[in-house]
């Protein structure tokens, strides 16, 4: 028996998300831990998935698929499974993991498991499995009866562990996980890294049914680091003020090597676009550091930052709900603080 | 596909499915037997994301002419949603009646499919994911029974006479589709800012029939056991100072996580 992950590449490495997926997949103890990715086999990081206990790569080559196309995707998971007799087929919990994993689950007429934090084999058909509800702000356990068991992995919830590397607890909601690796000091997974990893080329194809709805990918933002996967986050809300109030956290995200981001209510007031909101309805954050400046935590907001290592409010409101998330805190204006913090940075 | 209305404009018809959820503000809590969220304090709304959806729905007819029927899957009590929509200027609410138990996936989209197969639509809009149960697969699994195209997570939709072209964003880059109709897109907050209902609209949804049904529920290959709140996701915060003064404290906070 053996799991499928399929995986995403964020340009020449793998997308951290996906390396999330591998540690959760390795936790099943199925000898073999095949990914499926769509891309050039030259492009594809080897080393890489080796060090997450990868046993096979199955590449998927463009060919008919040059461009994203979710129903395609799904087709040749499904095909996968049946050929390679899977137990479990997982994506992380993104866009496109969610996507495929549906498209999957709809042309087998299997269950799909959204957000889980922790799966186990509970013996035949069964998995047992906790998941998140309400983005993480509740967890369900709950048991999936299927052939091949199909879910996606709550990303912002399970830290990426190689083979050989102890598992570290990330700042999460949910902790399931880490109490499922080894401890410090040991080694999670198989115990021996694999040797070689076996590469499948597959050139598939494909009905022109499954190729109708397929993605044209415009050039994007120039450069820049992504919400989703910035390091540090500087994150800004009511308290800011106004549309004018965020050059100081401009400046501070800038200093530190981060983004900025924001909460709910900055977005509905029109201070800055949507794609920067935090939170259950906006982007789901993971970075070491997150700042959290004049935002009260309402809890949809903490659903999207909950998987920072480390939170630092900058409140005026010693009661504000953030600080029972927040590590660290500072009672204070955010326009005072953040300037003498830049000053301070600066001056260093 | 929509149809050429008598001015040479097309009409659509577009149906948008909501769900009734809890209002979660400052906590959320379990009942005893773990089994819902305890709603003794809380009221019910649709999710952000269908916000958006009845929003979308209501601005594509009225730039196109056509009409928008909403349809819910729960409770009687979920009337109270369809009249919120109904509001908002949707023209006709379609109440697919549970006893109260949680539908899946699977069964909510066989149940959707029914009534788009008895009444007929060119357009079909979803949250993309709803706000309690987060399954992320109801839209593409209703556009499987209906051998339609879907497209999930959509931030901009453009809708013409015979195709959508649905955009969305994928690591800082936008991704557009191309559907001919009919489709079913799944849409997310920030495709439009919902606007508020008028006195009339409201008037008018207090008055307006909701067409009932009762679909089957099956049980399904995934089980929820029970949901509880996840352990030691509060603590409290070491307060390193006030104003200004804490900036010493703090940027040694940021040189000991190894940030700078």
């Amino acid at each position: 028996m053996s799991v499928l992950c399929l995986v995403e590449l964020d340009g020449a490495d793998l997308a951290d998300v996906s390396l999330r997926a591998l540690t959760l997949a390795r936790t099943l103890g199925d000898p073999g831990l095949g990914v499926v990715v769509f891309a050039d086999s030259a492009s594809v990081p080897m080393a890489a998935l080796a060090d997450y206990g990868v046993t096979d790569v199955y590449v998927i080559e463009p060919g008919t698929l040059a461009g994203y196309a979710p129903q395609a995707w799904g087709r040749v998971l499904a095909g996968l499974a049946t050929e390679t007799g899977a137990s479990a087929v997982l994506a992380a919990g993104t866009d496109r993991g969610h996507e495929v994993l549906a498209h999957l689950g709809a042309i087998t007429g299997l269950p799909m498991a959204a957000n889980c934090t922790l799966v186990t084999p509970d013996g035949g058909r069964t998995h047992r499995l906790v998941r998140h509800r309400w983005a993480g702000l509740l967890l369900e356990d709950a048991i999936m009866e299927a052939p091949v068991a199909l879910f996606t992995v709550a990303t912002d919830a399970v830290a990426p562990v190689p083979v050989g590397v102890s598992a570290e607890t990330p700042h999460a909601i949910a902790r399931d996980l880490s109490a499922a690796l080894p401890a410090r000091g040991t080694t999670p997974g198989p115990p021996e890294m694999p040797g070689s990893l076996q590469v499948h080329v597959h050139k598939p194809e494909l009905a022109e049914a499954d190729l109708v709805v397929r993605a044209t990918e415009s050039a994007g933002r120039a450069g820049g680091v992504s919400l989703a996967t910035a390091r540090v986050v500087v994150g800004g809300g009511r308290g800011v003020g106004g549309a004018d109030g965020f050059a100081p956290l401009e400046e501070l995200a800038e200093l530190l090597g981060g983004v900025v981001g924001v909460s709910r209510v900055v977005t509905s007031e029109g201070w800055r676009p949507h794609r920067q909101q935090v939170g259950q309805t906006g982007t789901k954050i993971t970075p070491e550091l997150y700042l959290a400046c004049g935002i009260s935590g309402a809890i949809q907001h903490i659903a999207g930052c909950a998987g920072a290592r480390r939170i630092i409010a900058i409140n005026t409101d010693p009661g504000a709900p953030i600080l029972a998330h927040a590590d660290y805190a500072i009672i204070g204006d955010l326009h005072q603080v953040i300037p003498a913090l830049v000053a301070a940075l600066r001056a260093r | 596909m929509p149809k050429e209305s008598l001015w040479g404009l097309w009409i659509v018809e577009i149906l948008v499915c909501v769900k009734r959820v809890p209002t979660v503000g400052g906590k959320i809590a379990v009942t005893p037997d773990g089994q819902e969220v305890d709603t003794r304090a809380s009221g019910f709304s649709i999710s952000p994301h269908e916000e958006c959806a009845v929003e979308e729905a209501v601005q594509i007819a009225e730039r196109a002419g056509g009409s928008v029927s909403v349809l819910t899957l729960g409770p009687e009590a979920a009337i109270e949603q369809l009249r919120g929509a109904l509001a908002l200027g949707a023209g006709r609410a379609v109440l697919l009646e549970t006893d109260g138990r949680e539908f899946g996936p699977i069964a909510t989209a066989a149940a959707i499919a029914a009534e788009v197969r008895a009444h007929g639509y060119d357009l079909v809009l979803l949250g993309n994911e709803a706000a309690d149960t987060g399954d992320y697969q109801v839209g593409v699994r209703l556009a499987h029974e209906l051998g339609w195209p879907v497209a999930t997570g959509i931030k901009n939709l453009e809708v013409s006479a015979s195709s959508v072209v649905a955009r969305r964003e994928y690591r800082g880059a936008e991704e557009a589709y191309q559907l001919p109709l009919p489709a079913v897109i799944t849409v997310k907050e920030g495709i439009n800012l919902p606007r508020y209902p008028s006195l009339p609209g409201r008037l008018r949804a207090k008055r307006a029939a909701v067409e009932r049904s009762s679909p089957a529920r099956a049980a399904e290959g995934l089980r929820k056991e029970a949901l509880r709140v996840p352990t030691s996701s509060q603590h409290q915060a070491t307060v390193l100072g006030n104003g200004v003064d804490a900036v010493p404290g703090l940027v040694r906070v940021l040189d000991e996580l190894g940030i700078l």
